[in-house]
């Protein structure tokens, strides 16, 4: 049967003020409960959008096991009084699963067995630790399949440093910085609070509060940053200041077929161009991006050049700054990662690619000058992601 | 006791909409739900204190909420049945009166955000709170204080009608507490102005502080219907106060303070309202009224959950089946109760199979009834409608653990039954019996397991009645009433274990009570002054309507057993023979029918209504002390949770024991108190 491929739009997406995973603002909160309010207030954001018109919910965790088990995305549709009739599933690629969530559904959509979807991750690191329950083949490691460093991302981004060692310390550190700088600034006005969900979080002992902001950004400087401990390496290059920390959140995003979207009278904030994932050696995972979006920009007939918009995952300062330098862009771009990034933010997983996505819909409105933009992120066990989007603002179409 | 205190727990929040941050206070005793949230002076002060402290800190608005699913169920009642003087209620009176002003009277906004069950005290403090949102998963709402023999005590009886009008306030404070303590649903109380806004609970708290942030800086507005203060607030009170009288006859001194109250309240909460109260309150906690209230709620409560001489659980055996010997009313009533319950299956027996056919379709239209109600799932339906099955083959009993019996009432049909049973089922099956009147030991006498016989006593009608006696023979043993207790529990009963006397517990005292008032009519006194003659306990009806709700018939029955078993204490009435005899119904229009006066044949020795009074309440004294001292029951406590369970004789009166001690009519008739 022959069939076209229809565009597939980025309507709307949220996320949780991001945690501080031990002893953070969620410690008492579940995170099915994180994502569930995610998908409620896209529910409550776009009330054009009959609920039982929702064709699929996917929810990437890591660890699928407890609060983010039970297939998470089915479960996460009901608690959230979606009809009985919408279905779900869990998805999992480690840091990229709400990618993956998002590009595995839009496909669905492309080919017309969906025409709205939500696709969303949670990762709750403070209820479930890196690692937590894994057992991996010792093939692994007696077949040389990995090298030992290879399950450690820390170790991964010390050993990117090595292969590249003009990317040193001190460019990382200031590539740190500047991601706590842009979002304090990107705070102050007010650019990020539009795509939060306040979260009613319960201490036993204090009481209910309301998590409105993200906990992990903080002021510093280069001085500090430069003391700072080297937990991955004696001697190495990789800190807390140069990296994302361990985060509790989610993320939800609303996608749709265009033509469904002009339907119902949803918003089209971002149009689907082309997504790529590529694996690569998996001790130096953070190189992932770099293929990925070679791939995504030769299956979009694009080139790096018609990129004006970046919001790359900070999972390292080292991870972004090879992106960078091997497509030729300077270290502090305009153009990337405009509000800051995960160094500041945090990085709960499976959530972050949307957060990726919902950031960039946001700068595409402010910005009708710009046609493309791409989210990419790194992903443990060698891989890369990357999703190029086009801006519906652009002007040029006018 | 020591008083479990529920923190006022204060967080200064940041809310999206507003500059200032607001004041969250959250009522935490520390404890899951299952041990909800109360008030006792501890309680009142930490949230006095926390209120002081929001107001230091200079927020943007005020809001109270719970923990989670548990918002406050009220006063901590442990603390309050220790009280023991005027002065300690004032006290406490007023400390409840101060703390939930300072939220009324609060200059910032206040709110109360009702996350879950909220009752009594828990409410007012809501009420007491400029604005309030509910969950629409909250478990329920209510004022129930007047159930117990007291009043709203901590401003509900002046706030809630000046908020909701006198209408429904009438209803929440007065009707409902008087009516089984019916509670409100959230859909319904918001509907009523209880709250301004019904939010789903998935995310209750989140939506409530946006909610009153819009409230704060002006997005949002509330609308609350106008409180009519005309004089339909005075003709509403009145038309209350005349119903309950019907029905009360002033035997419930707290309602009709509640409604004084109500009265009151038309003007506003004013400080003349709030006095009113709080010595309302006190003038009631001292009351026999409020100590019987007190006690039967423990009883309801507690003990009828731990019923007294059931033996150790561990005993019980495994139920995977169940046999209904019997298709008749009763028996397919039971078939369903069982089959919803224990969700085993569930087969019925009769002599012929158009019996056998009509009881199955009585469960599956019951079942259908259910569904078309809403009251039951499609799932659950199918289910039900393959556990429930008919059989004229008794065979089909061979591997159940479970038959219980709802065949005619003769002891010589029952012992039959069972002689024939015990060919068929296993030696451990338990074999209940459900009679109401007839002996258990006599029953089994002649098995060759006697030991696995237990009397089931239901109450009409058996999916509504609460109260189930359980009753031993002489021969059960413990692992079959082990057995009898955890059915009894799984089929959500109140259990209470008797010993094998006639009649058990309900009907023996129902019986000796309305036996006397016969012989005052068969002496001669008019049918009227009898029926009315109990009027002053308020009781839930009259002796003649309870009589017609029985039938005339079952209780001539049921008095041939008592009359055989003590012919010195219960009389065979003659005229009450005539009366079932003739089959005439005995109320019209719920007036007695004259066609039933005109049967009557009487003595010449007319009594006063005060003279049958005082003759049936030395009866039940009598009667419950022997009974006692037969070991019918272990201790009258199990006689009041019968009759409040079985009879629905009122908290006021305490079951009855109580009562009885307090009026003198114990120590009188039978030289010592209850108590």
């Amino acid at each position: 049967m022959p069939r076209e491929v229809r565009d597939v739009v980025f309507v709307d997406g949220v996320r949780t003020p991001f945690g501080k995973a031990n002893g953070g603002i969620y410690a008492n909160t579940r995170a099915d409960d994180l994502v569930v309010r995610c998908i409620r207030e896209l529910l409550r954001r776009n009330p054009q959008l009959p609920p039982e018109r929702v064709d699929e919910v996917a929810i990437a965790a890591t660890t699928q096991i407890g609060d983010q088990g039970l297939t998470i995305g089915r479960t996460a549709a009901l608690l959230a009084g979606l009809p009985k009739t919408v279905p779900g599933y869990a998805i999992d690629r480690m840091c990229a699963g709400a990618m993956t969530a998002v590009t595995t559904v839009a496909s669905g959509i492309a080919i017309g067995a969906y025409d709205v979807a939500i696709a969303g991750g949670v990762e709750h690191m403070g209820h479930h630790p890196m690692g937590e329950g894994v057992d991996p083949n010792p093939r692994f490691l007696a077949e040389k399949i990995v090298d030992p460093s290879a399950l450690v991302m820390g170790a991964t981004a010390e050993n990117l440093h090595d292969r590249l060692p003009h990317l040193t310390k001190q460019r990382a550190d200031a590539f740190g910085l500047a991601s706590q700088q842009k979002t304090a600034a990107a705070y102050a006005a007010g650019k990020l609070q539009g795509d939060l969900v306040t979260v009613a979080t319960r201490d036993p002992e204090t009481g209910w509060g309301l998590a409105t902001a993200d906990e992990a950004p903080r002021e510093t400087t280069l001085e500090k940053l430069a003391g700072l401990k080297t937990p991955f390496r004696p001697h190495g290059k990789v800190t807390a200041g140069n990296a994302a920390g361990l985060n509790d959140g989610a993320t939800s995003c609303l996608l749709a077929a265009e033509d469904t979207a002009r339907e119902l009278g949803l918003p089209i904030a971002m149009r689907l161009v082309s997504y790529g994932f590529v694996g690569v050696e998996p001790e130096v995972m953070g190189v992932g991006p770099i293929p990925s979006t070679e791939r995504a920009l030769r299956l979009g007939g694009l080139t790096i050049d018609d990129i004006g918009l970046f919001e790359l995952n900070e999972a390292f300062a080292v991870q972004v700054l090879a992106f960078l330098d091997h497509f030729g862009i300077a270290d502090d771009d305009p153009r990337v990662n405009p509000w800051g990034g995960a160094i500041a933010v945090g990085h709960p997983l499976a959530s972050s690619g949307v957060r990726l996505m919902t950031q960039l819909a946001r700068q595409f409105a402010e910005h009708p000058e710009v046609r493309y933009g791409l989210t990419a992120m790194c992903i443990g066990i060698g891989m890369g992601g990357t999703v190029i989007w086009e801006n519906p603002n652009w002007e040029g179409a006018k | 006791m020591s008083e479990i205190v529920t923190h006022a727990k204060l967080r200064l929040i940041a809310v999206p909409g507003l500059d200032r941050p607001a004041a969250l206070i959250t009522l935490d005793n520390g404890l899951d739900h299952t041990k909800p949230n109360t008030f006792g002076p501890g309680g009142l002060t930490s949230l006095s204190q926390a209120i002081d402290e929001a107001h230091a800190a200079n927020p943007s608005f005020i809001a109270v909420t719970g923990k989670p699913y548990i918002f406050c169920v009220g006063a901590d009642l442990t603390g309050f049945s220790a009280m023991t003087s005027r002065e300690q209620v004032v006290q406490i009176g007023r400390l409840g009166h101060a703390t939930f002003a300072k939220l009324r009277e609060s200059t910032v906004p206040t709110f109360a955000f009702v996350n879950g069950a909220a009752m009594g005290g828990g409410l007012e403090v809501a009420l007491h709170c400029h604005y309030r949102t509910l969950s629409s998963g909250a478990a329920a709402l209510a004022l129930p204080e007047v159930s117990l023999g007291l009043i709203p005590g901590w401003g509900g009886s002046q706030v809630l009608p000046n908020l909701i009008g006198i209408v429904p306030a009438a209803q929440v404070v007065v009707q409902n507490p008087l009516m089984m303590n019916k509670m409100l649903k959230p859909q319904q109380a918001a509907e009523m102005g209880v709250a301004d806004v019904l939010l789903e609970p998935a995310d209750f708290l989140e939506r409530s502080l946006e909610w009153a942030a819009g409230v704060v800086n002006g997005t949002v507005t509330v609308n609350r219907a106008e409180v009519d203060r005309s004089e339909m607030w005075d003709a509403v009170v009145g038309f209350a106060r005349g119903e309950l009288d019907k029905r009360l006859h002033g035997a419930v001194p707290a309602a009709s303070k509640a409604l004084d109250l109500l009265l009151l309240a038309k003007n506003g909460v004013t400080a003349e309202g709030i006095e009113t109260e709080i010595q309302a309150l006190a003038d009631l906690a001292v009351t026999p009224e409020l100590r019987s209230g007190l006690y039967a709620f423990d009883l309801v409560q507690r003990r009828a959950k731990r019923p007294a001489g059931a033996p150790d659980k561990s005993l019980a055996r495994k139920i995977t089946k169940v046999g209904v010997v019997g298709a008749g009313l009763m028996a397919s009533q039971l078939a369903l109760l069982f089959a919803k319950r224990l969700e085993v299956p569930v087969v019925l027996t009769d002599l012929d199979q158009a019996r056998v056919d009509k009881g199955v379709v009585y469960v599956h239209a019951e079942i259908d009834k259910a569904v078309s109600k809403g009251r039951m799932s499609v799932g659950t339906a199918a289910k039900l409608r393959g556990l429930v099955s008919g059989s004229v083959d008794k065979s089909v009993f061979a591997d159940a653990d479970l038959v219980i019996e709802a065949v005619f009432e003769e002891l010589s049909v029952k012992k039959a039954v069972w002689a024939e049973l015990e060919q068929i089922v296993k030696p451990e099956t338990v074999l209940a019996t459900n009679t109401s009147s007839l002996s258990v030991t006599a029953m089994a006498a002649d098995l060759a397991h006697p030991e696995r016989v237990v009397g089931f006593h239901f109450f009409n009608p058996v999916a509504m009645m609460p109260l189930l006696e359980i009753v031993r023979g002489e021969a059960t043993d413990d692992a079959t009433l082990a057995t009898a207790f955890a059915v009894g529990r799984q089929l959500k009963k109140s259990c209470v274990l008797v010993k094998d006397a006639p009649a058990f517990v309900v009907n023996r005292i129902l019986t000796r009570f309305l036996g006397e008032i016969w012989n005052a009519v068969d002496a001669g006194t008019p049918l009227k002054t009898a029926d009315r003659a109990l009027d002053p306990l308020g009781l839930p009806m009259r002796p003649m309507a309870l009589l017609a709700l029985v039938g005339p018939a079952v209780a001539a029955h049921v008095g041939g057993t008592l009359h055989g078993a003590f012919p010195d204490r219960f009389s065979a009435s003659p005229n009450l023979a005539a009366i079932a005899k003739s089959g005439l119904p005995l109320l019209v229009d719920e007036r007695l029918n004259p066609e039933v006066e005109a049967l009557l044949v009487q003595g010449d020795a007319p009594l006063t209504g005060e003279q049958v009074r005082e003759q049936a309440l030395a009866a039940l004294a009598q009667e419950i002390r022997l009974m006692l001292d037969e070991g019918v029951v272990a201790e009258a406590a199990d006689i009041d949770l019968c009759m409040i369970l079985g009879a629905g004789w009122p908290f006021h009166l305490g079951g009855i024991t109580p009562y009885l001690d307090r009026a003198g009519v114990s120590q009188s008739v039978t030289g010592r108190r209850f108590a």
